[in-house]
Order: C-alpha cells, then structure tokens, then sequence
C-alpha cells in the first residue's frame, strides 16, 4: 500500500474555480427552451380550510398559462408512506395542493405558471383565495401541558430519544453541595442558505423528467418524486452538483420541487418553480425549544446528579424530533441521570435538522449549567470538567471508539491564554469595555449509512470516480477526490469525480457531518477493489511481467503498478486498459457499516472553544472578539477545507448565541422578519479573531477512513461558551437566546 | 410586476409635470421603492425616472456659508464630499453607518428622505397595517415590536422612522427644497416628516406631485463636537434601535449651543429644543447629558418587545454627548460603543 499523498493535505476546493467564475450552475439558472415560471401561492392563515379560489384577475394577466390548486391538480399518490422522504419523521408528511386543509401559516395553496416569473409573481398576487378559518395555536410556552413523547420511527433510529434513568437523582441532587437548576429557551431559527430553493423541470415526454433541484440528496429528490406521481425511477433524473447552502433546508424535498413535476405533469412543459425569501420561511425550521437543567456536585466538584429535560415544538402532524438531553450523560460521569425530552404539536410547519440540529440547543443548557455549578464550587470551569471527564461513556457503559477531548481542552486553552480568565465579577477593562472569558465542551455523534461508489480507470489515464452525492460548498468533492488519488497512488490531478446526479451510485442526503464517512468510506473502497482489479489484469498480460508478485509486493504509483522488490518492473495502468480493450477498466462498492462492530462503541467527535467577549458596561453591546475551537474529530482529509468548515461552524455559535431569531406573531402564527434585513445573520463586521485546532486523533472503529465528520461540530460549543464569557464578565446568565442588545442593561 | 408607465424626465419642470396623478411616482435609486413594488405594497401606474436631471446632481457652496446637496447625488458621493466631511462629519458619520456600500452608492439624497418605515406588518401585504391600508389596524401594538416606537406614537400606529442620514439632518436644521406644480418652496426639516396621528399612511409633508430637488444646510455644521451612535442588533446592515446624533459648539469648556437627534425611536427623527437649551451654559459632562436625556425621553413609553429602548436611549444619549468631546477617536467602522 502506497503512503497518503494526498490524504491530509491542504488542497483547494477542486470546483472552486467553476464557482467563483459562474460557471457552476445552479438549479434556478438551467435555461433549458420554452421554459414556463411558476410561483407559489402561500395561505395568509394559519388553520381552515380554502372554501373558494376565484381566478378571473389572475388568468387575465398577460403571459399566464395556468393555475393549479387542490382543485384542478392531477393526480397524486394517496398513501402517507409514498411521501414519506429519507429525513421523514414519522408522522403523515404535508402534501402540497392535495386537499383544501390548511395545516400552516404559508402553506403552498397554489401555482401559477407563466411565461416570465413577473408575469406569474404578479398574477398570483391578484388571486383571491376565500378560507374559514379555525383557531390555532402557536404558543410553546402555554402549551406546555400538552407535551407527549415523539413517535418511534425510522428518524429514531439515527437520531435516538434519551435513555432511562440510572442511579437516583432525587436522592444524589438533594445531597449535592452546589447545585444549579436552570430555564434556557430559544425560537425558532430558519437555515437561510445563500441560494433560495428552486427546481428546474424539463418535461423529456411521456413520463421522462430531467431535474434540476436543490436539494441535499438526489436520490432523495427522485425517489420522492417517483412515489409521488407513479413514475418508473429509470425516469426520473435529479441533478444538483452544487447547492448554495444547505444546513438542513435541504434534508427533505421541498414544495417547489413536487409543484413544478406537478405542473411539467400537467402542462407537458418545462417548469421552474422558485421561492423567493419570504417563502424560505414557510417550510422547515429550528424548533423552538424550553429546556430545563437541575445538577449537583459534591464539595470537591464531582458531578453527581444530572436533570435535563427539553420540550420542543412540532406540527400537528409529523414528530420531528432531535437529540437534545442525551450528550450530559455521555460527556460527563455523572452516576444519577435522569433526562426527558418531549414534543408539543402546534399548528407549525413541520420543524428540520438545521446546522448541528438538537446538539446546539442541548449542549447550551448543559455547558452553561455546568459553568453555574463550577461557580458555586468556586472552581474554574474547565478544571471542573476535567475533574469530571469521562473516560468512558456511562450514558451507555460503552467505551469511546476514541477520544481526545482532553487535548481538545489542553491545547485550546493554551493557546486561547484561559490562564488568563479573571474570576467572575472581578473583569478586566478596556476602555469603557469589561472583557470576559468562557469556555465549552462540545460533541457530535458520529452516524453510519450505507454509500455506494464507482470508479474506473480509462485508457486517457483518469480515474474516473462516481457517486450521486453532492456538495454544499464543504469540500466534500475535493476530499472524495483526494481520497480517491491516493488508493491507486496518482496525483490529484489525473482524478476526476462525478457527482450531484441521481443516475449515479445512490447516496444518502448529505447532512448530520457523515458524507466523508460514509461517501468517501465507499469512494476508498471502490478505488481499492478497482486496484486490485487492475493488478489481476496485469499479472495476465502479455509476458506475464509482474511474474509472482502479489498485490501486497505492489505499489501503485504516478500511472504505474512497481514490484517493490525490482523496481524496474512496472506496468502502465494505461497498458492494462489497452488490454482490456481500450474499455475503462471499472468497480463498484458499496460502504456497509458494520453494525455489530459499531455498535460495541460510542462513537463521537468531541471539541472544545475558548471564547472573548467584550460588553459595553453602560451600553450592555457584546463582541465576541477572539475565539479558539480545538476539535477531535479523527483523521482530517483536508486541512484547508476543514479548517473553513470549523470557522463556519464558530461563525455560526456567533449566530445563534447572538443574532438569529425568527419572530413569531403568535396571534397571527406567522414569522414576521421573513428577510435578510429583519432575519439577522452575522456580518463581517461581527466576526473578529477565530483560530481552529485539530487535535490528532486515531479512530479504527468509525469507518475505513477514521474519519469523524466535521460539519456540525465547529458550532456546537461556540454559542454556551459565548454565553459563560458573557457570564464571566457581568455575573449574568443569559437563558433566552439570541442575547440581543437591551438585554444587559 | 403590472404594467406600467415609464418616462424620463431631464429637467426638473418635465419630472413634476409628468409626475403628476395619484400613483405616479419619481424613481431615483430605487432602493426602497423596487422592493415596495416587488412586495406588492405599492402599485405605480407610471414610473418617472429622473435620474437623468443633471442639475440635482451637484453640491454647491451657499452665500450665507452653508452647503446646498443635489437630491440626486448619491448618499456615499454626498458622505464622502471634502466639503461635507470637513464641515458637516455628522452628515457624513451618519450617511455612514446606514444600509450598505452598495445601497449607498444607489440611494439618493432626496429618497433618503421619503424611505418607508421597515415595520415588518407594514412589509406583509396579507397583514392590516394602517399605515398601508388606512383602518385595517395595527398588529404591531400587540406583536412584535422591538423596532418600533416609544415617543410620539398614536394608537393607530407606532412605527419608526429608519433612516441615519436624516437624524442629522434634524440635528442641523437642514432646509428641505421642493418644486411641484404651484413652484417651489422651501421646508424646514422639522416640519418635513410628521408623527403618525390619525393618518399614519402620511409619513411627509411633501405633496404628492412634489420632486425634492435640494437639501440646504445652514452654515453651523459643529465639525469640532459631534458624533453619532448607533446601537443595532447586528453591527452593520441593520437598522437603528437607538442613534444619537449630537452636536454642539463649546466656549469656554462651557456648552454654547447644542442640537442632539434620535432615531429608532419615532416616526420621525426625534429633537427636543428644551433640552438642547438646557445643555447651554453647562460642562459637558455625563451628569449634564442624563439631564437632556431625561428632557428628550420625557413620556417615552414602551411596548412588550421594545421598553429596553427607554433606558437605553437615555444612556446612549449620555454616551454620545461624552464621545463628542473628542470626534477624531471615533474611526469609521468602529464597534458602536468604542
């Protein structure tokens, strides 16, 4: 086996250029002929029922060609299970113009399809739509009581509800010397990516639809769609090779997708339907959530009792649910545990996994309760979570499959300077600034799926590798691609991977931090079974010239099989695929987790952020001026790519300790700040000093590359460890996030 | 979009007769009036363009030592002017710390003035609003309303006024200069946007057939003592929850005359004459300042998402006036509270 050459090193994205120059096409820029536009048209009520659609102004605007609604639609499917999609929760999933129920406020009611989107925007503007309406409830907090456990399903199977208790909490919590209890809440928060959904659908005749989505999975798209109108899958092909940000938006196929197959469907034309940023707001979104915390610590800082319950909005008819109580008690020894986590239907739209969905939520109530426990201990935060470091996780009296969470905490505090931290309430000044420091831990489970991938060496040299994953902008081709280079010993170069089309090697949707496990798990082994493919037809070629070298006395290497041993014996790889008859010489695989194996392990990728806060001591304005985020997250593919990942993780905390917040009109249920302006994401004149680490960490459990996945961890301990900076330097725990500006005063 | 109108106009005679009818409007930069449009919030039947008047183009000295800013020069060409930035630096701060560099290279003087309140009920056109649909009611006194007013509302509405460069203006008596069908005639700037009494849709005084075509500013510009303040929820691209614009001219240590705006607070930009007249006489000290404040605020009442803003007015309005002291310690681009 040849040495990584690739594997590990900083390499630019490979698309990179396509983007930055235009090239790199998105789903709304595909300009296939005679296209038709169609917008949707939401509910402006939250609960009823469409009693009337009077379509006279709409139909006598210029330009418009249709307008389909419950009504007029063609037909659908008409189990719950055939729209069910691979980020399902269990439940009956929402179905887009299928009867006159309102379900939510926004709800896709109609299409109206046009010849230019202006024409349709307009017309459907003038639509009248006539509802009764019915009382709805929106409010989390009064509906309290209502609260029930999620429904099992699929979706429980990756993302696991909260163990039963162990030891006895009442017991360990009453005898506890310091003790916190704590209410922590957040709304509801929309991913917002970059790129606003849009589906592009070429009508190729009876039955063949081409698609251009955006979407975080094309198998998904296709397989969604085929269920949804009776379509062969053989005719039905999605395409989205790049996505312009997803963070979970584009886990589940959305309404404009299953709208413009409606109307090509209907029409037998080429439809694309696109949402604008209003409409980005009347699909899925980050639950807003009440969590409560009770721990205690004996005098001398052990954790011994440990209560975390969260209740979470859901809609009334899907139980989404996250992984939001689990990760004290795999984080932390504590031997009384005792966690809850339960669901209140209210009429919202279904809520989704958005950027490190549940982690985040929980880890804040754990993190900051942990920092108000180490205050009445008297302790330094991180010396009480070292005192309280769990070797093992006792959640599940499973080992770690690794851990390196202590050199997390070693190495980021050293180069944060944490010995710098001032005891609460005693901050240091800068000018009329008071400077606090806070810290956290931060975890990340790390999921196994199945993946499949070809790849294929031709007779110009190339590989060829394939999969019908794709990419928000992460990196992940580059890594595939790396990855690739290195099994057969070639240079980057001589790679090229194929992706974001559903007509290659399926691929589960890209989210959770697991594509590079998974997708480049099989990428490895499909180049490893294609090597030693190529090394059989060398040992048959003419002259026989690897004589009765087997595959372990090979290296591969620049385009050449070399016998170790006599390195002037080698074989072009070129000259094998000419025996072949100049046909690319090809192999599949598919990445099958082990099961039994892994399920021995906890498995999770673990970090540490060391975070500076400045506050105004009149004006109470916070800055987070400097921040260190050490991560263990296993073998790092690609440094460069990583490390951008981290930092858009660490920008994201910012965000959430900070900045995002949906605004709910409960009396109306809608969000109300459904712009950019409104709807605050950070600037750059937000983000200041961030540094990430990758603290080295060998897994050999995880999957064939050891790699834990990066995606969601780079967020998780920045917003609780904002939140103790903010705590360190003015003694006031902030429990309802964002911290906005008014709330220190 | 609806069909519509479109003419361009090249003198400012051509624009005002072509301007006139109910849903005609002038378009500059259209910053605010695309997305008015965009939104179905408003629904123009003709469109005149008068991006082409070269004469509102231009900033020029006054006789009397003040400064005369075309309404068609741009905000960023206006912030960036050598007279404006020596002689009026809060204009410039002010222009500065609003909307974006892109925005600002579009938006134009005249339409700073005439921006639409950004009260999230007023941008949802399926919601009642009556500053857009007179009567239909106003869901943001029960709903949410952290940007929304807590001096001079009316239970009709409570909406803010958004703009920056127009809280300094209010603070330097600028002169505002509109010709419509009858002439031209010149506005006081406190007499140009008015509280939203029993007729919020109105949010000027300006005539419906009316172009502005200049902004004057007297000559007193108080380029040694001014600053602005503007605390936001994000540190660029968000509008104001609190700004404060002070200026004031010192003799002798002592406050000789003083002018402070807010914004974020009102329908319009928010000055109190009685408490700049109490500041004359007085050190510039905090202590001095908490007394304006208290004069400036004088029945400010919040609602559930906004009575933050009362207190934080107050001390904005005394931090402010202490970093006015010293102006060349305030850098463009500086967190808020440098």
């Amino acid at each position: 086996m040849t040495k990584n050459k690739e594997i590990g090193r900083a390499r630019r994205r490979i698309e990179g250029e396509l983007k930055v120059t235009g090239q790199a096409k998105y789903a709304a820029e595909y300009n296939v002929p005679d296209l038709l536009h169609g917008y949707i048209v939401n509910a402006t009520i939250v609960k009823g029922k469409i009693e009337s659609i009077d379509e006279a102004a709409t139909r006598a605007v210029p330009g418009v060609v249709d307008i389909i609604h419950h009504e007029n639609r063609p037909k659908m499917a008409y189990f719950d299970m055939q729209y069910s999609d691979m980020d399902a929760p269990p439940g009956s999933p929402f179905r887009p113009l299928y009867d006159a129920e309102i379900k939510f406020h926004g709800q896709p009611i109609a299409l109206v399809v046009a010849k230019t989107f202006e024409a349709a925007r307009y017309a459907a503007s003038l639509l009248k739509i006539t509802y009764t309406e019915e009382e709805f409830d929106v409010n989390l907090k009064t509906n309290l009581d209502r609260a029930k456990k999620p429904s099992m399903g699929l979706a429980t199977l990756i993302k696991p509800l909260p163990p039963g208790p162990r030891g006895d909490f009442d017991a360990a919590y009453a005898t506890a010397t310091a003790k916190f209890e704590g209410e922590f809440h957040h709304g509801a928060q929309h991913h917002n990516p970059m790129e606003m959904f849009a589906s592009t659908t070429v009508y190729e005749g009876e039955g063949k639809l081409t698609i251009y989505d955006k979407t975080q999975g094309t198998n998904n798209s296709q397989l969604f769609i085929g269920n949804i109108f009776g379509l062969k899958m053989g005719n039905v092909r999605v395409i989205a090779p790049y996505v312009g940000g997803g963070f979970g938006s584009g886990l589940r196929p959305q309404h404009q997708l299953v709208l413009s197959v409606l109307a090509a469907l209907c029409l037998k034309r080429n439809v694309r339907v696109s949402m604008d940023r209003s409409q980005m707001f009347t699909y899925g979104h980050r639950p807003e959530t009440i969590q409560h915390t009770r721990f205690g610590a004996t005098a001398d800082g052990e954790l011994t009792a440990v209560n975390h319950v969260a209740h979470s909005e859901t809609s009334r008819y899907e139980d989404y649910n996250e992984v939001v109580v689990n990760h004290a008690g795999m984080l932390y020894p504590a031997q009384n545990v005792t966690l809850d986590y339960k669901l209140v239907p209210l009429d919202v739209s279904t809520p989704m996994d958005m950027r490190a969905p549940g982690g985040v939520t929980g880890m804040v109530a754990v993190e900051n309760t942990m920092d108000q426990v180490a205050d009445r201990l008297g302790m330094d935060p991180l010396e009480f979570r070292l005192k309280n470091y769990a070797e093992r996780d006792h959640s599940s009296d499973k080992p770690f499959s690794s851990k390196e969470l202590r050199e997390c905490y070693r190495q980021g505090a050293e180069s944060f300077g944490w010995k710098d931290r001032r005891p609460t309430g005693q901050p240091e000044k800068r000018g009329n600034r008071i400077v606090g420091r806070g810290m956290s831990s931060g975890l990340w489970d790390v999921i196994a799926l199945p993946g499949k991938a070809t790849a294929e060496f031709n007779a110009e040299g190339k590989l060829v590798v394939s999969s019908a994953v794709n990419d928000c902008g992460q990196g992940a081709y580059t890594v595939f691609s790396q990855i690739a280079a290195d099994q057969l010993g070639l240079p980057l170069e001589s790679v090229k991977f194929v992706y974001g089309d559903s007509e290659l090697p399926l691929s589960p949707i890209q989210g959770g931090s697991y594509t590079t496990g998974v997708v480049g798990s099989a990428v490895k082994l499909a180049c490893l079974a294609l090597r030693n493919k190529l090394f059989k037809l060398a040992q048959i070629l003419d002259g026989f010239p690897l004589g009765d070298a087997l595959p372990q006395d090979v290296d591969f290497m620049d385009g050449e099989i070399i016998v170790k041993k006599d390195p002037t014996i080698r074989v072009k790889l070129t000259d094998v695929v000419a025996f072949n008859q100049g046909k690319p010489v090809k192999a599949s695989k598919s990445n099958i987790p082990n099961v039994f194996k892994l399920k021995q392990y906890t498995r999770a990728a673990h970090a540490a952020s060391f975070v500076e806060v400045e506050i105004d001591e009149q004006l109470g304005i916070v800055n987070v001026t400097r921040a260190v985020t050490a991560v263990a997250a296993g073998a790092i593919m690609n440094p460069k790519t990583a490390r951008s990942q981290i930092l858009g993780g660490m920008v994201w905390g910012i965000s959430l300790a900070t900045r995002e917040e949906s605004l709910l009109d409960k009396k109306m249920g809608k969000y109300v700040n459904d712009d950019l302006g409104e709807y605050h994401l950070p600037v750059h004149a937000d983000i200041h000093d961030l540094e990430v680490i990758f603290v080295e960490e060998h897994d050999e459990i995880i999957n064939a590359l050891g790699a834990k996945g990066i995606g969601e961890i780079g967020m998780i301990s920045m917003a609780p460890a904002i939140i103790n900076a903010v705590y360190n330097a003015t003694g006031k725990l902030v429990t309802a996030l964002p911290l906005k500006v008014g709330d220190l005063l | 979009m609806n069909n519509f109108h479109y003419t361009k106009a090249s003198s400012v005679d051509e624009a005002v007769l072509a301007g006139k009818g109910a849903e005609n409007y002038f378009i500059a930069g259209g910053t605010n009036l695309l997305d008015l449009w965009k939104y179905d919030l408003t629904h123009p039947q003709k469109m005149v363009d008068v991006n082409g008047i070269e004469e509102l183009k231009t900033i020029t000295e006054l006789p009397n030592g003040g400064l005369r800013l075309g309404a068609l020069v741009t905000n960023n060409t206006t912030a960036y002017h050598p007279l404006v930035e020596a002689r009026y630096p809060l204009l410039s701060r002010t222009i500065l710390a609003g909307a974006t560099a892109q925005i600002r290279n579009s938006a134009t003087n005249g339409g700073n003035l005439l921006q639409r309140t950004r009260c999230y009920y007023f941008y949802d056109p399926a919601s009642p609003c009556n500053k857009r649909n007179p009567g239909s009611g106003c869901p943001a006194v029960e709903g949410q309303n952290r940007l929304h007013a807590i001096l001079g509302f009316s239970d009709k509405c409570i909406a803010t006024f958004p703009s920056d460069m127009c809280v300094a203006l209010a603070a330097l008596e600028a002169v505002v200069r509109v010709t419509g069908p009858n002439g031209s005639r010149e506005i006081a700037f406190a007499d140009f946007h008015r509280l939203p009494g029993d007729r919020p849709e109105l949010d000027n005084t300006l005539g419906q057939d009316e172009l502005i075509t200049a902004i004057d500013l007297p000559p007193r510009g108080y380029a040694e003592h001014h600053n602005y303040l503007k605390l936001r929820d994000r540190n660029s691209y968000a509008f104001a929850l609190v700004s404060v614009a002070t200026g004031y001219e010192l003799e002798a240590g002592m406050i000789a005359n003083a002018r402070i705006a807010l914004g974020g607070v009102a329908h319009i930009p928010w000055r109190v004459e009685a408490a700049e007249t109490y500041l004359e006489g007085k050190a510039p000290t905090e202590a001095s300042f908490a007394g304006a404040a208290d004069l400036i605020l004088a029945g400010a009442q919040g609602f559930e998402h906004n009575a933050f803003k009362i207190e934080l007015a107050r001390r904005t309005i005394v931090r402010s006036g202490m970093m006015a002291l010293d102006p060349s310690c305030q850098r463009p681009g500086a967190p808020p509270s440098l």
